[in-house]
């Protein structure tokens, strides 16, 4: 029971931020309202029986890539004008169509696949014996551990493609300089 | 649990349109990579959906390994921006027009 109304209290907020989100004129306003979209989404996690995911729904989304979104906004400036002016005529109606043929053919499919009705279950206590975290190491480290492993080169390429896109280029810098009139620091 | 799993994945379908609709409308490049942020967070609802119906812990690796490659693609994609930026003096995508015909 308790889930029930735990779930009819987050989903509207989560819904609500969301569609704010892609509404929103200030970058800032949409980071903010994708951060409570983030918790909302991990208090389903919690009632979907995952505590593991749930935590770290937060650190890693809520904490680090939030306030990486936030940190790049803050440095290209927030003060520019945001023009809401479509360039393609019809650009929105034809989204908001789009959007909408895709919620009703998702809706026919999870009604074709398994139903709308209070199915039967299968125990999840069972699954989390031993806690979910234990749990699920057991299943990373026995049948995913080679894509674990893949992960970390994933990672390592990531930050070394970082690195080579933030590098600044001497004779770029110089264009910039002059045709901004900044003095080269 | 008297939720049933379909509420979840409904929900889950919602926020990924809201996040396609985004990415369809809005020009300025940080807000589309949110968007795109919004659709991979959807997914990975629907992951941990699946994983509560089917009774094993597989979804929820595979949610876990998303979130993986969600945080480089963000690492990567925020830097893409702000080269582009530095470049142009914008982050509006229809900026970027070098390769335009």
């Amino acid at each position: 029971m308790a889930d029930w109304i735990v779930f009819w209290i987050i989903a509207p907020i989560s819904v609500v931020a969301a569609g704010a989100m892609i509404l929103a004129r200030n970058a800032v306003h949409a980071a903010l309202l994708l951060i409570v979209n983030f918790f909302t989404l991990a208090v389903f996690f919690l009632i979907l029986g995952s505590p593991f995911l749930f935590v770290v729904q937060i650190i890693v989304y809520a904490g680090a890539i939030m306030v990486l979104f936030l940190f790049v906004i803050m440095l290209l400036g927030v003060d520019q004008p945001v023009p809401l002016t479509e360039h393609i005529k019809g650009q929105r109606w034809l989204a908001a169509l789009l959007g909408a043929s895709l919620v009703v053919e998702v809706a026919l499919a999870v009604r074709l696949g398994i139903g709308y009705s209070h199915g039967r279950l299968p125990d999840f206590t069972a699954v989390n014996r031993g806690g979910n975290v234990q749990a699920l190491a057991k299943v990373l480290f026995n049948s995913y551990f080679f894509p674990f492993e893949v992960t970390s080169i994933l990672l390592t390429v990531a930050a070394i493609g970082a690195m080579l896109h933030g590098r600044r280029n001497i004779a770029e810098e110089e264009t910039v300089d002059t045709a901004v009139g900044e003095t080269a620091t | 649990m008297r939720t049933p799993i379909s509420y979840f994945l409904l929900v889950s379908a919602l926020l990924f349109t809201i996040g396609t609709v985004g990415v369809l409308v809005r020009r300025n490049a940080l807000i589309i990579f949110m968007s795109i942020e919004l659709q991979l967070n959807a997914v990975n609802l629907a992951l941990v959906a699946f994983s509560r119906q089917n009774g094993n812990l597989t979804g929820q690796v595979l949610a876990f390994f998303s979130m993986v490659v969600a945080a480089a693609e963000v690492v990567v994609g925020l830097a893409i921006i702000v080269s582009l930026y530095r470049k142009r003096r914008s982050a509006d995508v229809d900026d970027a027009s070098l390769l335009k015909g």
